[in-house]
């Protein structure tokens, strides 16, 4: 079986029971941040420099959704001699965070099976793959629910 | 207004946008020349050189003030080459207007131009991950374009807007750029070619989306005072903004993969776009009943309605009812890129701020030929690229 990697270490939880993305929130003003930071806050009247890992809310709602009608460029990984399948990229709002994250959503969700304002929960999944290593991503997946 | 504030624009020119596999440096030359030759002027006379970078033409684009300068021949004159996206054009504007409003200059030459590649701009070579613009692009494959059928779909879901509506911000600025020699594409299109375009960012097709093109623009600035001597009727620059974001930016903006997080601090009344329109009107002391007309950062048919609210032309989700009655047309109340846009140049991104700013100073003139817009007074540009970059000139007169 291939070595399971993820695509950048620390962005998500490892465990496919409740995979979650990471993030950090400055112990000074409580701003969340991902991609995590770890240095300073960016917060511009916060002088925070202590950061504490936090899972990110599991669900989230639709703020919007497009797909890639064509092959993106590198560094995006994709095998030029498969016919191109658009994959739909979601961004989705996390209400407690307050904050919008962009993804890809699971293979086979179209930009029609979304709208704004569903709701859509966070699941682990393959960016791709390499002759020995399968390199993980995040993926967003519709929950049926309308919030 | 704050007329003790402003400078003159005296003369502007352009190398016509396209495709045509020459050197950067040799379209910025043609710009500058005929920008020197509008204003009256030898390139001689020129006090200080603002270059607008572009970074897909090594060493020599990223000093590109330099480049010019050298390519025009050496005199000893002051130089600066900024770097900021989109924006760059504006800040090599902000640049020369600053050395002139300080007194340090009497007039300055501000060129930019590009050479660019085909397809999706893509982030430069080497593994990256600190790098947003390599994460955006390896993580997710999320191109410029996604970004603009994020904020597209939006108007669709949230305001009812149609892919009609996009298709007709496409003609318009087709038949607006049919009357522009420097114009990449001089056709009409019609919503049925729109239509057939393949889609590229879903509600997004081909010719939503504005190509990359070759090209430059320059324009000569001067104080009032070195102005008064050679033109009766000045065009002149009354507000440059070149504002930042404020923490925290709730839109999700190139290249970033999230955005700033609220948990903390509440979100600005305005969003980025509209920070930098509203930077532009205090400064100016105009507001959007005041303006003629608008040249709006076309990135994509539906930014073009997202950046008429930013402009606080009408309110939210009205933008589709302005374009439906023709308002937005050239002969409309507030025409909306009379050049033809982005849709028509595709883009040469050090060049096109500075080709906003052309555009709109031939329209004050008067000098718009078969695209002018009937007694123009005051236009505005708007204009936002990656990392936080943007843009709102004011040319009054
Ligand atoms: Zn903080």
């Amino acid at each position: 079986m291939k070595d399971h990697k993820p695509v950048v270490p620390g962005w998500f939880t490892t465990d496919d029971e409740d995979f979650r993305l990471l993030g950090t929130r400055c112990t000074a003003c409580g701003t969340v941040f991902f991609p995590r930071q770890d240095t300073f806050c960016k917060n511009p009247a916060c002088a925070g420099t202590e950061f504490e890992e936090l899972k990110l809310s599991g669900r989230g709602t639709v703020w919007s959704y497009t797909n890639a009608g064509y092959r993106p460029p590198a560094p995006y990984v994709s095998d030029p001699d498969v016919e191109w399948v658009p994959f739909t990229i979601v961004a989705v709002q996390l209400a407690e965070e307050g904050m919008i994250v962009l993804g890809q959503a699971e293979p086979g969700i179209t930009v029609d099976d979304l709208t704004v304002g569903a709701e859509v929960e966070i699941v682990p999944g393959v960016l791709y793959e390499t002759e020995d290593q399968v390199f993980t991503t995040w993926k967003f997946k519709p929950t049926g629910a309308s919030a | 207004m704050t007329r003790e504030r402003e400078v003159v624009v005296l003369g502007a020119g352009m190398h016509p946008w396209g495709k045509w596999g020459r050197n950067f440096v040799e379209y910025g030359i043609t710009a500058a020349q005929a920008a020197l030759a509008d204003a009256g002027l030898d390139w001689r006379d020129i006090q200080y050189v603002a270059g607008a970078d572009t970074i897909r033409n090594g060493y020599p684009g990223f000093v590109a003030g330099a480049t010019f300068a050298q390519a025009l021949g050496w005199t000893g004159a002051r130089v600066s080459s900024s770097y900021a996206a989109c924006a760059s054009g504006s800040q090599a504007i902000a640049n020369a207007r600053a050395n002139i409003l300080a007194g340090l200059v009497d007039v300055a030459l501000v060129v930019g131009a590009d050479a660019a590649p085909k397809g999706f701009f893509a982030p430069v070579g080497g593994d990256r991950p600190d790098d947003p613009d390599w994460v955006r692009f390896h993580v997710l494959g999320a191109t410029n374009p996604t970004y603009f059928g994020l904020y597209a779909r939006r108007r669709i879901d949230l305001y009812g807007a149609t892919v009609e509506d996009f298709a007709k911000v496409k003609v318009k600025n087709a038949k607006n750029g049919l009357h522009n020699p420097n114009a990449r594409y001089k056709k009409a299109f019609t919503l049925e070619d729109v239509a057939a375009s393949p889609v590229v960012a879903d509600p997004l097709r081909l010719m939503d989306i504005c190509a990359t093109s070759d090209g430059a623009a320059a324009v000569v600035l001067c104080s009032k005072e070195f102005a008064a001597k050679r033109t009766t009727n000045p065009v002149r620059i009354s507000a440059v903004s070149t504002v930042t974001p404020t923490f925290p930016s709730a839109v999700i903006e190139m290249p970033d993969i999230a955005t700033d997080s609220s948990a903390a601090v509440q979100p600005n009344d305005l969003s980025f776009r509209a920070s930098l329109a509203h930077a532009a009107y205090e400064e100016a002391g105009l507001g959007p009943e005041d303006l003629s007309l608008a040249e709006v950062y076309d990135l994509s048919t539906a930014l073009e309605l997202d950046w008429i609210e930013d402009l606080a032309i009408c309110g939210r989700g009205e933008a589709e009812k302005l374009l439906r009655d023709g308002a937005t047309e050239v002969t409309g109340r507030i025409p909306v890129n009379a050049s033809g846009g982005l849709g028509s140049f595709g883009e040469a991104v050090p060049a096109q701020a500075i080709a906003q700013v052309c555009e709109l100073t031939w329209q004050l003139r008067g000098q718009a030929g078969a695209r002018q817009v009937a007694n123009a007074k005051v236009g505005i540009t708007a204009n936002q690229g990656l990392f936080g970059h943007g843009s709102s000139i004011i040319v009054t007169r």
